[in-house]
């Protein structure tokens, strides 16, 4: 059974930057384009488990502080030369307040 | 509804110029492409080792034809474009068939210029130009003994080699009397014709042919001074003929070439030229360094971005021989004005000269050792005054002190499995490996593909080298201007005059004026633009555009987790203090702490959301954030000084707490670390630090642009001065000057070796108003620098930063 859960205000995720949201089982990283579009994807880059929350987003990508691989938010896979993958999952946006669909 | 876009010529340039394209604009045109050889495209400057069979010709494949295939170009080869109609916008093929543009690129290259001899149309008598070429070569090799090649320059004796190799006994024939005399002087091409003698090849200089002997083949050669020679394959390869004759029938202007003005457009405003064919300011080039810049420049055009601009290339030459190592570029024969420093080893093979103009390096010749080329060229390319190193710059890069690489750079020589990156454990092997099966050309292919010299890159140099040594030398990596990242063709300097010309006030102003590529920019340019705009304005900030690091204020780990620094200014500290961070750290049950480098102590191991509150205890207790995390200034390392030592001149440590309370806080191109020693036994270490106090018992020596990290390098003596207050002037007038000239990412050490130590004297030496103007402007940017981010933080400001969210489920 797939259920939306409430994150929180989109205006308190900065512009192409993000928010962590820590579940029971693991965090994810929220992010906020310059369109007000919204991505979610676990918080843990495909190379060395980088917390991508703390990364700098552009367009429809981020890239993972610890060692620079790019991530597409759309589909979790790496960008570029480099190989790898992590989970995304669905958001969506109702009268200003971001919902994630529950990976559970 | 896309245009029509016509290439004629399936080569290097042309191919280049589409691929360019589509990574700008993937579905602007329907793209056709004609190539006369009925091939896909391959690389031609790796025909020379095809010939020498050290590569097959699949293997220099560039574009086979399932890439025209996957990327919906089509291709159209073995048929000839005859007529160009430009009134029509169509081209007519050999068959007759017509195809119509909207955009035509021509890139017909060129052809080797035969020699107009009696008997030059026998049968064996040929140029080096195609595969078509090394095939006549590689079948006659078979069945006859005897070669001669006309032409002792580069692609004569590259020939040469190769039909050595194929078993030919083989006759170089030159018009005058040296080898290489557009690349070479004299004692360089005696050197190179001795090796080349070893190796069984075969000289006769200063002969010209008069006619070509034989039958319906070639038999033999006759020359001027009446003499004669067998042969059963005569090699013609005394130049490159550009081909522009479909162009010039076509009734666009032509000299000798194909002229086109700085955005690759021919005198039709429809049609575009690159390449070989091409006449540019003048000048028509054959090595592919500058034909891949040209491409690029016409993509921009294409893709109508117009804001590319080619502004003609500065070529370097290698040879591409096994076995002998030949570099050379710029002027090197020289003139009255110019000085030159020569270095000659007859016996071990090694010759160097280097011309100067104004302290400038305007040429180069190496032979033997060529492995400094790439960076006497950059240094050419960015007219680097070397009057501070002249003495030792022709031993090298690796005397300037790389302690890192010194020993190893000799790259041909290395084994497959030495480790050229030491950060991400890349060898020699995987690299060359990479750079053949992927077809990689530049040192962005290579970083990307293999991650060599992508972290800390101080084997950047090592990874050129090999890149130039796999692809054959006459290829050289490093354009003339290397833009800041994908997202612009703009460099560093030049988006940095913009934001001031402009007077842009932050990232999107940037990006809208200055034609970015892509919406919100990357990690590279965001991070370096952010910073180009806070040192324009000292209040600016864009979070979201810094790194972690400096978004936290912490030290982000390999866990994810921080650490935390307080800042104890000149490494001095209370009993009081100590208990202060001792107590912070039980209270926050840091896991580990460790007495720094800097004079301070790191606590490890800390989660994101206890620090804010860590540091409002750290705020109470008195300390300020030391910044360890930040492409700023980091600590003012000191000794004891004269109020303990018994050896101290001045009170060091004093100086150094001044030192530190007047830069700490500051926001820098990269960290930037000062230390101030009691006397010459430079117990701080001032002789590794971006800015050094060097305490003696009549003043002060100031040091800059010392670094004890990647690249060891001792700092270079700037001034002694007689007193504190004027220590305190030039520490701050040099920080200033760094953070408004470096580059985003480029430590003191090497934007020194870039500028010029000269530039800094003339800039805060030699005229004391500017000192005193860069060292207020210092100060200004210093206001808001010096409110504690720390305490910022703990008061509450960004808390959205620290917070996670919980939710169950």
């Amino acid at each position: 059974m797939s259920n939306w859960l409430e994150i929180s205000p989109l205006d308190q995720i900065p512009v192409l930057g993000s928010r962590v949201v820590e579940t029971d089982n693991e965090n994810i990283a929220i992010f906020r384009g310059k369109d007000d579009n919204v991505f979610a994807i676990k918080d843990s880059c495909p190379h060395k488990q980088g917390p991508l929350s703390q990364g700098i987003m552009h367009g429809t990508s981020v890239t993972c502080p610890l060692h620079n691989w790019k991530i597409d938010l759309n589909s979790g896979e790496a960008l570029g030369a480099d190989e790898g993958c992590t989970n995304v999952f669905e958001t969506k946006i109702e009268n200003g307040i971001v919902f994630l669909k529950s990976p559970a | 509804m896309k245009q029509n876009l016509v290439l004629i010529g399936n080569g290097m340039a042309g191919m280049r110029c589409i691929e360019e394209l589509l990574k700008l604009e993937p579905e602007k045109y329907t793209i056709t492409v004609f190539g006369e050889e009925p091939y896909g495209n391959y690389n031609r400057i790796m025909l020379s080792p095809v010939l020498a069979n050290e590569k097959t010709l699949d293997e220099i494949m560039l574009n086979d034809e399932q890439w025209y295939v996957d990327n919906n170009v089509t291709l159209i080869k073995g048929n000839k474009v005859t007529e160009i109609h430009r009134a029509r916008k169509e081209v007519v093929a050999e068959d007759g068939t017509t195809t119509p543009y909207d955009r035509l690129l021509i890139a017909t290259g060129s052809t080797s210029f035969m020699l107009p001899l009696p008997g030059a149309d026998k049968y064996g008598v040929i140029g080096f130009r195609d595969v078509q070429d090394v095939d006549t070569m590689v079948e006659t090799a078979e069945q006859y003994k005897t070669a001669v090649v006309i032409g002792g320059g580069l692609l004569g004796l590259e020939a040469a080699n190769g039909l050595m190799k194929q078993g030919m006994d083989v006759t170089v024939v030159h018009l005058m009397d040296t080898l290489m005399e557009r690349q070479l002087n004299e004692p360089a091409a005696k050197m190179l014709q001795a090796s080349l003698e070893e190796k069984g090849m075969k000289f006769l200089m200063d002969h010209a042919t008069e006619e070509i002997l034989g039958d319906d083949r070639v038999t033999g050669l006759k020359f001027t001074n009446g003499t004669q020679v067998d042969a059963d394959l005569v090699v013609m390869a005394v130049g490159i003929k550009p081909n522009f004759e479909l162009a010039q029938s076509a009734g666009l202007h032509c000299e000798h070439g194909i002229v086109v003005s700085d955005t690759m457009q021919t005198f039709d405003p429809n049609i575009y030229s690159v390449g070989e064919c091409v006449q540019h300011r003048g000048a028509t080039y054959g090595l592919v360094a500058p034909l891949f810049e040209q491409a690029k420049v016409a993509a921009n055009h294409l893709a109508e971005l117009g804001i590319a601009r080619y502004e003609g290339t500065v070529t370097s030459t290698m040879l591409k021989v096994t076995g002998i190592d030949l570099f050379s570029a710029g002027d090197f024969h020289g003139d009255d004005d110019t000085d030159e420093l020569v270095f000659h080893d007859a016996s071990n093979g090694v010759y160097k000269k280097i011309v100067l103009r104004d302290e400038v390096i305007v040429g180069a010749v190496l032979y033997g050792d060529t492995i400094d080329g790439t960076w006497y060229f950059q240094m050419m390319k960015d007219e680097t005054n070397i009057s501070d190193f002249r003495n030792t710059v022709l031993f090298g890069q690796a005397h300037l002190g790389d302690a890192g690489h010194g020993d190893e750079t000799r790259v041909a020589a290395m084994k497959d499995s030495d480790e050229i990156c030491g950060c991400n454990g890349v060898n020699k092997g995987e690299i060359v490996n990479s750079i053949i099966d992927k077809k990689l050309f530049t040192l962005e292919d290579v970083r990307a593909h293999t991650k060599a010299s992508a972290s800390c890159g101080s084997c950047t140099g090592l990874v050129e080298s090999l890149l130039a040594h796999t692809l054959g030398g006459d290829y050289s990596e490093a354009p003339s201007k290397k833009p800041m990242c994908g997202c612009t063709d703009l460099t560093h300097d030049e988006v940095r005059a913009g934001i001031r010309k402009l007077g842009l006030k932050n990232h999107e102003e940037v990006r809208r004026s200055l034609d970015w590529k892509t919406d919100d920019g990357c990690a590279v340019c965001r991070q370096a633009t952010n910073y180009y705009l806070l040192c324009e304005y000292p209040d600016y900030n864009d979070p979201q555009s810094r790194f972690i690091n400096e978004r936290a204020h912490g030290n982000i780990q390999k866990d994810g987790s921080y650490s935390v620094v307080p800042r104890m200014f000149g490494g001095m500290c209370t009993p009081a203090d100590l208990r202060a961070i001792a107590d912070v750290a039980d209270k926050y049950e840091v896991p580990e702490m460790k007495v720094t480098g800097g004079q301070r102590i790191d606590m490890f191991g800390i989660k994101k959301e206890q620090l804010p509150a860590m540091w409002k205890d750290l705020s109470n207790a008195g300390f300020v954030s030391g910044h360890a995390y930040g492409k700023a200034m980091r600590t003012c390392k000191t000794c004891v000084g004269d109020s303990w030592c018994r050896m101290g001149t001045q009170d060091s440590t004093g100086l150094g707490i001044k030192l530190e309370e007047l830069t700490w806080g500051s926001w820098m191109p990269h960290k930037y670390k000062l230390a101030v020693s009691g006397c010459p036994r430079n117990c701080a270490e001032a002789t590794i630090k971006d800015f050094g106090v060097v305490c003696v018992d009549s003043g002060y020596e100031l040091h800059v642009g010392g670094n004890g990290g990647i690249k060891v390098r001792v700092t270079d003596f700037l001034i002694k001065v007689d007193t504190e207050e004027e220590v305190l002037e030039y520490a701050g007038a040099f920080a200033q000057f760094y953070r408004e000239d470096a580059h985003y990412l480029e430590r003191t050490a090497p934007w020194i070796e870039r500028v010029g130590l000269q530039k800094i004297k003339d800039a805060i030496v030699d005229d004391e108003a500017n000192r005193k103007a860069l060292h207020e402007r210092f100060k200004v940017s210093q206001k808001p620098s010096q409110i504690d981010p720390w305490k910022k933080i703990a008061d509450g400001a960004e808390a959205n930063e620290f917070a996670a969210i919980k939710v169950t489920g």
